[in-house]
C-alpha cells in the first residue's frame, strides 16, 4: 500500500486541562475528499488544528506522506474558518490571495511577476479576479470564504485542511466550492474538510470521520453513512469518559511519546 | 556609525535636537503602532510604557551619572518581563489579556513610582512625563539607531509580519517561526516605547503609538499606506506639539504632543473622504435625496396611469394631494424634480411634466416595486398584501443586474400579484414622450 497522504496516531488535545480529543488514528490515503462531521464541542476544529500546530497536542504524532508535517508543510495548505480573521483588516483580495504563495518565498524574499500570476489565476478559478483591489471587508461571505480558498490554491499543495467552508456561504459559492474541490480530487489532492451539514455530508464526501471526542468510525462514506453509526456519534457525549479524562487530566501521570 | 555621528549630534541646538528626536518617534512608533492598531493589541501598548518604568528607575539607580544604554537596557528587560508576566497570567489562569494587562501595568508602575520615591532619581521625572528639551547628543545616538533598527526590520519583515498580523493559523501553517516572530515585534516594540517615553513620558505613549496609527488606518485600506500616513501624522504631530510647548512657556511637551495628535485624528474622523463622519452623512443625505425624487416620480406615474397615460404631467394641487402634502411642500418637491432634470415646469409653475430622463427613472421604479412584489408572492410565497411595504424600499436599491435575474426567473412577466402592468423601459417611454409632444398638459 502506497504512503497515506495523512496519518495521525493516538493524537490527542487537552484544552484549559479539559481533554477535547483523544486517541485519533486514521489513515488517509491519497487522491481523496475526507469529510469530519460530528456534532457542535466534538473537536472538529480542533482535530485539524492540532494538526496544524495551531493548538498544541498533548499526545500522539501526525504523518504527512510518511513524514513529520514540519518537513512537509509545503505540500499542506489550510483554510482556517471564516471568522478567525478581522475582515477589516487593511489589505486586498489580491494581498490575500498573494499569502498562499508566501510559502514558497521564504521570509524575505520579495513577490514578484511570477507570485503575481499564481495569486490572479487562483482568484479567477473562484470567480473573485474582478474583485482584486476590493479591500477584504466589502465582501459578502461567500466571496470571502472564496478568497480563502483562491489563497489555499495559490498555495499549490497536495494537502490541504479546511475549516467549515462551506460555514454561511450561499447555494451558488457552496456548489461552487464543492465543484473545485472534486477537480482537486482528480488531480490527486487529498483534501480534508470539517462539515456540520449531514445531509450534504453524504453527497460530497468520498470517506467521512465521524467525530465525538474520539473516532466513532472512520471509513469509505457507503460503508459508515449508516443509521447506526450517527446514532452514536450524535447520540451525546460519553459522559463516564470524559469526565474521567477530565479528572486524569488534573493528575498527570502518563508521558506521551511527542513526535 | 552610532559614535561616529556624535560630534554631529552634539553640535546640534537644543531645538534641533528636540526635532530630530521628534521625528525618530514618529517615525518607529508610526510604524509598530500601525500593526499595534490592526492586531487590535492597542492596550499592550499602554501596558508595556508602563512596565518598562520600573527598568527606568532601576537604570537611574544602578548606572553613574544618566547612562542612557543603562537606563535602555533595564527598561528593555523590564518591559519583557511585562510580557512574560502577561503570557503566564494568561496560560495559567482563566483571565483574558485584558485583565492580565490591567494588572501587570498597574503594579509595575506602581513598583517603579515607589522605589524612585524611595531613592529620588533627579532624572526619572523626564521619563515620567517627557521632555523633548533635555535630550542628551548620547540619548540622540540611541534613539537614532533604534528607529534605524526598527526601519530595517519592518522593511525585511513586512510580508511575515502582514501574515502574522492577519491570520496567525495561516502563518503556521506556511512554516513562518511564529513565536520568533512575535517576539521580535513585541521586542521592537518594547524599543519603540521607551524611545518614546522621553518625548511623550509613561502615561501618554499611547498618543504616539496609538492616535497616529489609528488616524491613519481611517484613512486608507492598505497595510503600507496605513504605516506611511501614521509615520506622518506622528512625526506632525511630535514636531508641532514639540514647537508649540517651546515656544509657549509653562506648556508640557507631552500632553501638547498627545493634543494635537487627538486633534488631527478628530478631524480625520470628521473630515476622512470614505470612513469619516461627514462623506457618511453627505452619502446618506444624497441617498435620501435620491429615494425622495425616486419616489414622487413614482407618485405622479401612478397617477398618470390611472388615466391611461392621456396627460404627461400634472398639477401642482394633484402631486400634493397624491403626495398627502402641502402645497409648498409639493412646489418643493417639484423644484428638486427640476433641479435633477427628471422635469420641467408649465410656464407659470402650475403643473410639471415629466422629462424623457425622469420618465425613464419613474418607469425603472414602478418596475423595480411591481417586479419584487410579484417575486415576494410567486417565488418567496408571500402573500399578496403583505409585499407592498417591503417593495417600497427594494425598488430603491435593485440594481440593473438584480432586475435582469428577478425577470429571468420570473419569465419576463408582464403583470404584478395586484394586476397592474409592469412597465417595460423602452416601451412606457416610447408610447408617453410620443404623446406628450402631440398633446401637451391639460387639466
Amino acid at each position: 500500500m502506497s504512503i497515506p497522504a495523512l496519518e495521525t496516531h493516538d493524537l490527542t488535545v487537552t484544552y484549559h486541562k479539559r481533554p477535547v480529543l483523544y486517541g485519533v488514528d486514521v489513515a488517509i490515503p491519497e487522491g481523496n475528499l475526507v469529510g469530519i462531521i460530528g456534532p457542535n464541542g466534538a473537536g472538529k476544529s480542533t482535530f485539524i488544528k492540532s494538526i496544524m500546530g495551531v493548538v498544541p497536542s498533548s499526545g500522539g504524532w501526525v504523518k504527512v506522506y510518511g513524514k513529520p508535517l514540519k518537513e512537509m508543510l509545503h505540500r499542506v495548505g489550510y483554510v482556517p474558518q471564516r471568522e478567525s480573521v478581522d475582515w477589516d483588516f487593511p489589505v486586498t483580495v489580491m494581498d490575500v490571495a498573494l499569502m498562499g504563495t508566501y510559502g514558497k518565498l521564504g521570509l524575505f524574499r520579495r513577490v514578484g511577476k511570477k507570485e503575481r500570476i499564481i495569486a490572479s489565476e487562483a482568484l479567477d478559478k473562484v470567480g473573485m479576479l474582478p474583485y482584486a483591489n476590493r479591500q477584504i471587508g466589502n465582501l459578502s461571505g461567500g466571496q470571502q470564504q472564496r478568497v480563502f480558498l483562491a489563497r489555499a490554491l495559490a498555495q499549490d499543495s497536495d494537502l490541504y485542511f479546511m475549516d467549515e467552508p462551506f460555514a454561511g456561504v450561499d447555494a451558488a459559492t457552496e456548489r461552487a466550492i464543492i465543484e473545485l474541490l472534486q477537480e482537486m480530487r482528480e488531480k490527486g489532492k487529498t483534501v480534508i474538510v470539517v462539515h456540520h451539514d449531514l445531509q450534504s455530508a453524504q453527497q460530497y464526501f468520498d470517506m467521512l470521520i465521524l467525530l465525538n471526542m474520539r473516532v466513532v468510525a472512520f471509513g469509505k462514506t457507503e460503508d459508515i453513512f449508516t443509521p447506526d453509526l450517527l446514532h452514536k456519534t450524535y447520540g451525546g457525549k460519553l459522559t463516564v469518559l470524559s469526565e474521567m479524562a477530565e479528572k486524569a487530566a488534573q493528575f498527570p501521570v502518563s508521558n506521551h511519546d511527542d513526535r | 556609525m552610532m559614535i561616529d555621528s556624535l560630534p554631529y549630534l552634539a553640535s546640534l541646538s537644543v531645538v534641533q535636537s528636540a526635532m530630530l528626536a521628534a521625528l525618530f518617534v514618529g517615525v518607529s512608533c508610526g510604524l509598530l503602532g500601525s500593526y499595534v492598531v490592526v492586531r487590535r493589541v492597542a492596550l499592550v501598548g499602554d501596558a508595556l510604557s508602563h512596565a518598562v518604568f520600573p527598568g527606568v528607575v532601576a537604570g537611574f539607580m544602578w548606572s553613574e551619572e544618566r547612562n542612557i544604554f543603562v537606563i535602555f537596557g533595564c527598561a528593555m528587560l523590564a518591559g519583557l518581563l511585562g510580557i512574560g508576566v502577561v503570557r503566564a497570567i494568561e496560560k495559567s489562569t482563566r483571565l483574558k489579556s485584558d485583565a492580565a494587562l490591567g494588572i501587570v501595568l498597574a503594579s509595575f508602575f506602581a513598583i517603579g513610582i515607589f522605589w524612585n520615591s524611595i531613592d529620588q532619581q533627579s532624572g526619572v521625572k523626564d521619563f515620567l512625563f517627557g521632555d523633548l528639551a533635555v535630550i542628551s547628543s548620547l540619548d540622540l545616538s540611541l534613539m537614532g539607531g533604534v528607529t534605524g533598527l526598527v526601519v530595517v526590520s519592518v522593511i525585511a519583515l513586512i510580508r511575515p509580519f502582514q501574515v502574522l498580523s492577519f491570520d496567525e493559523g495561516f502563518a503556521l501553517g506556511l512554516g513562518y517561526p511564529v513565536k520568533l516572530l512575535n517576539f521580535i515585534f513585541f521586542g521592537l516594540l518594547t524599543f519603540a516605547v521607551v524611545v518614546a517615553l522621553q518625548a511623550v513620558g509613561v502615561v501618554l505613549v499611547s498618543a504616539m503609538l496609538i492616535t497616529p496609527a489609528a488616524t491613519a488606518y481611517l484613512l486608507s485600506d492598505r497595510m503600507h499606506r496605513v504605516m506611511l500616513y501614521a509615520v506622518g501624522f506622528g512625526c506632525f504631530s511630535c514636531l508641532l506639539g514639540g514647537y508649540i510647548s517651546s515656544e509657549v512657556s509653562g506648556m508640557p511637551p507631552g500632553p501638547v504632543i498627545a493634543l494635537v495628535g487627538a486633534v488631527v485624528f478628530g478631524f480625520v474622523y470628521f473630515a476622512a473622504p470614505r470612513h469619516g463622519v461627514i462623506s457618511k452623512v453627505f452619502r446618506q443625505v444624497q441617498q435620501s435625496k435620491r429615494v425622495e425624487r425616486e419616489n414622487i416620480l413614482k407618485a405622479i406615474y401612478r397617477e398618470l396611469e390611472t388615466d391611461g397615460f392621456k396627460d404627461s404631467g400634472i398639477s401642482v394641487e394633484k402631486l400634493a394631494m397624491v403626495r398627502r402634502t402641502t402645497l409648498d411642500d409639493a412646489i418643493r418637491q417639484g423644484k428638486m424634480l427640476v433641479s435633477s432634470d427628471e422635469a420641467s415646469w408649465e410656464e407659470d409653475k402650475s403643473a410639471i411634466y415629466m422629462t424623457p430622463s425622469g420618465w425613464r427613472r419613474a418607469a425603472e421604479i414602478v418596475r423595480n416595486h411591481r417586479l419584487w412584489e410579484l417575486y415576494l408572492t410567486d417565488l418567496a410565497n408571500y402573500e399578496v398584501d403583505h409585499v407592498h411595504d417591503d417593495a417600497e424600499k427594494i425598488e430603491h436599491i435593485l440594481g440593473a443586474e438584480a432586475v435582469r435575474k428577478l425577470e429571468r426567473d420570473l419569465d419576463f412577466p408582464e403583470f404584478d400579484p395586484h394586476g397592474k402592468p409592469i412597465p417595460t423601459i423602452s416601451r412606457s417611454v416610447e408610447s408617453v414622450i410620443g404623446k406628450s409632444e402631440e398633446t401637451g398638459y391639460g387639466v
